[in-house]
């Protein structure tokens, strides 16, 4: 019996039947407070319908980790609050079996006035925990927080990083049989995203079942047994995480003038500009052809490159001045152009490069553009890592 | 096909179960977290529950009784009127409290399948804390007063009860009604501030002569419970509904209206409840 099969036979854990669901979002004319008054007797509110959701239908077997998938806007947070029951679908149904918890914020509920002490009582409320229960737990929340010494000060005194160890060490022993995990979660420092992983992998192992919401197809991959692809509110495509995931990234990561077109942020004076920017992945190297523009006179300018994930993680990066090729005193109309070549040791996933130049002072922006271009890197192997440089492995006797 | 029907029937029980334990928790938390809350930061603390009603008492006594002098046929007017007052206050805190509860705590609705009802319930067991330490300093004035002790004080309980199913319906629509229109609030405090002139609090009852207005007055639960407690547990020298409308059946209205708030009152709470979450 392969895996699938096996969830095939299993019992269900969510069913979600031909859901629906549409916003009807208020729209407000009135924008000053005299024609708020002329046309208060008869004001209509105009409402404008926004379907979120079309006629979704699938199953989560129990004790399956189960991915949704879509870019931001497709509707995926939507069909988690639904799933958790926090929204009504406005057609179709909904079924669960189980204890359901939805993590769409850690510390939910949290109140600054209060003690970390009340607080864990208040949070724990939430999750379904009698003050008895907690006092049985309250030693293992505070030293898996490491907050031991923080537990009587108000909420408002901790760092945020403090913060969200605690919601963390509460969130993690929420009793449920079915978890409903929103990518958010994964936010924070690499420490926090490791204990996160940490977590999913117990969570794996125990064989809970776990709904996960996210656009990180590493996750995804490493996670889940299956996943569905929203986009435009529908479900694209349904199937194993492998597929679905790679399904993601052809379809969305590709068109890369698309998504770096308005979502991507640029500034600086512009004395000395990014005319244009490609990436071109080759078998074995990263090839990043630039043409800069000289609007005026410029002493020896710096342009650079920065890669980055599409986490927003720095990977690399390097420019003129610490190549040691200078690119002298630039006059007005010249154009300059570069090419960057780096060995494609990257690992699996998208990436964004984001070019910049900046004046002799290495500080004054003369064009910073983040976002200008991307690649996507598709290796037959997958390495949960930030680079995939190669290994020699030997082993012997 | 009987066997999944059979159990979607235990499991619905179960569930049932799970919500109500939860919502227990949940209501026992709220209603302690509100009560840190409140006099968070203030020297004297939860003092203030009891000194409140102290310094407002004081005030009273001296405006109403030392200078105008009103209600000097009514036996024990100062203890009367403060209870006419503590009741009042009561009505108007605990509806006031439940209107903003759910948009206050919208943060919960929008990320957690949490009960709705409990968190108005929360915010009317806070009230209803603070009427009970309101009534200890009443009985404090009885005994300082040399109250008689009657044997209608009984029925305290059940009036008080009364005030609270009232208030409680009020309360449901009045914070479901907020999450969708914010004008709420400022309709109904011009309301409540209509509402205390129009109870008899300030005033015996008695010196309205206009009988039919007597007996719309006597419509508004509020000042039939209040009429009621003070004929209760003060003096039987007060007026109460029963005697303004005499043998009529309509004596009966504000008791009935009282229920009929709360029915209505949660039906609607519970339709709109479903669209709080992408309403707030």
């Amino acid at each position: 019996m392969n895996k699938e099969q096996m969830a095939e036979s299993g019992e269900v854990a969510v069913r979600v039947s031909n859901v629906s669901k549409v916003f009807n979002l208020p729209t407000e004319k009135n924008n000053s407070i005299k024609s708020a008054f002329i046309s208060f007797p008869r004001k209509k509110r105009r409402i404008v319908k926004q379907q979120a959701l079309k006629d979704i239908s699938f199953e989560v077997k129990k004790g399956e980790f189960f991915g949704i998938v879509g870019r931001n806007g497709s509707g995926k947070s939507t069909l988690l609050k639904i799933i958790a029951s926090i929204y009504q679908p406005t057609s179709g149904k909904l079924e669960v079996s189980g204890r359901l918890v939805p993590f769409i914020e850690l510390g939910v509920g949290f109140n600054p006035e209060l003690t970390g002490r009340e607080n864990v009582y208040l949070n724990g409320a939430l999750l379904g925990f009698s003050p008895k229960e907690i006092d049985a737990m309250y030693k293992d929340i505070v030293e898996f927080a490491e907050l031991e010494r923080f537990m009587d000060q108000k909420l408002k005194n901790y760092s945020s990083g403090m913060q969200v160890r605690l919601a963390f060490s509460m969130a993690i022993r929420a009793k449920a049989d079915i978890l409903l995990v929103d990518e958010v979660l994964a936010v924070g420092d690499a420490d926090f995203q490791r204990k996160c992983f940490e977590y999913f992998k117990t969570l794996k192992k125990d064989k809970k079942t776990v709904v996960f919401v996210s656009h990180e197809m590493s996750a995804i991959r490493e996670f889940c047994d299956r996943a569905i692809l929203i986009e435009d509110s529908k479900i694209f495509a349904q199937g194993s995480a492998d597929k679905v995931s790679q399904l993601y990234l052809r379809q969305f990561m590709n068109s890369t003038d698309q998504e770096s077109g308005p979502t991507s942020k640029r500034w600086g004076d512009r004395a000395v500009l990014v005319e244009s920017i490609e990436a071109k992945v080759e078998a074995d190297s990263i090839i990043i052809n630039e043409v800069l523009r000289v609007r005026a006179n410029t002493a020896n300018p710096i342009a650079g490159i920065r890669i980055r994930n599409s986490a927003g993680q720095e990977i690399t990066g390097t420019n003129t001045q610490v190549e040691q090729q200078d690119l002298g005193d630039v006059k007005q109309g010249q154009r300059i152009k570069l090419q960057w070549r780096t060995p494609n040791i990257f690992s699996d996933g998208k990436y964004f490069v984001d070019p910049a130049v900046v004046y002799a002072d290495g500080v004054t922006v003369c064009d910073w553009w983040d976002e200008a271009a991307s690649f996507v890197i598709k290796k037959a192997r997958r390495l949960p890592y930030n680079i995939d440089p190669g290994f020699q492995l030997e082993i012997s006797a | 096909m009987l066997r999944p029907l059979l159990k979607g029937k235990i499991t619905g029980v179960k569930n049932l179960k799970a919500r109500y334990r939860y919502s227990v928790i949940l209501l026992r938390q709220l209603v302690k977290t509100d009560f840190k809350l409140r006099y968070q930061g203030s020297v004297l603390g939860y003092a203030w529950s009891l000194l409140r009603p102290l310094l407002l008492f004081a005030i009273l006594y001296v405006v109403f009784v030392r200078f105008l002098k009103i209600g000097g046929d009514i036996p024990h007017f100062p203890v009367y009127l403060l209870l006419g007052i503590v009741i009042w206050n009561f009505f108007a805190e605990m509806t006031m409290q439940s209107l903003g509860s759910i948009v206050g705590r919208g943060d919960l609705i929008r990320k957690l399948n949490i009960p709705r009802w409990v968190i108005v319930l929360s915010s009317s067991i806070s009230a209803l804390i603070n009427l009970i330490l309101n009534l200890l300093v009443v009985i404090i004035f009885l005994l300082i007063n040399n109250v008689d002790l009657l044997k209608t004080s009984l029925f305290l309980p059940l009036i008080l009860a009364q005030v609270y199913v009232f208030a409680l319906g009020v309360s449901l629509f009045l914070a479901a009604a907020y999450v969708k229109y914010r004008d709420v609030n400022y309709i109904w405090e011009v309301i409540l501030q209509a509402g205390f002139y129009l109870t008899p609090i300030l005033y015996p009852i008695a010196i309205i002569s206009n009988q039919t207005l007597q007996k719309i007055i006597f419509l508004n639960p509020v000042a039939q419970s209040i009429q009621d407690a003070r004929y209760a547990a003060i003096t039987h020298q007060t007026v109460t509904i029963s005697q303004v409308f005499g043998g009529s059946v309509l004596k009966f209205a504000p008791y009935f209206l009282s229920i009929m708030v709360l029915i209505a009152g949660y039906a609607y709470f519970k339709r709109q409840s479903k669209s709080f979450a992408e309403n707030i």
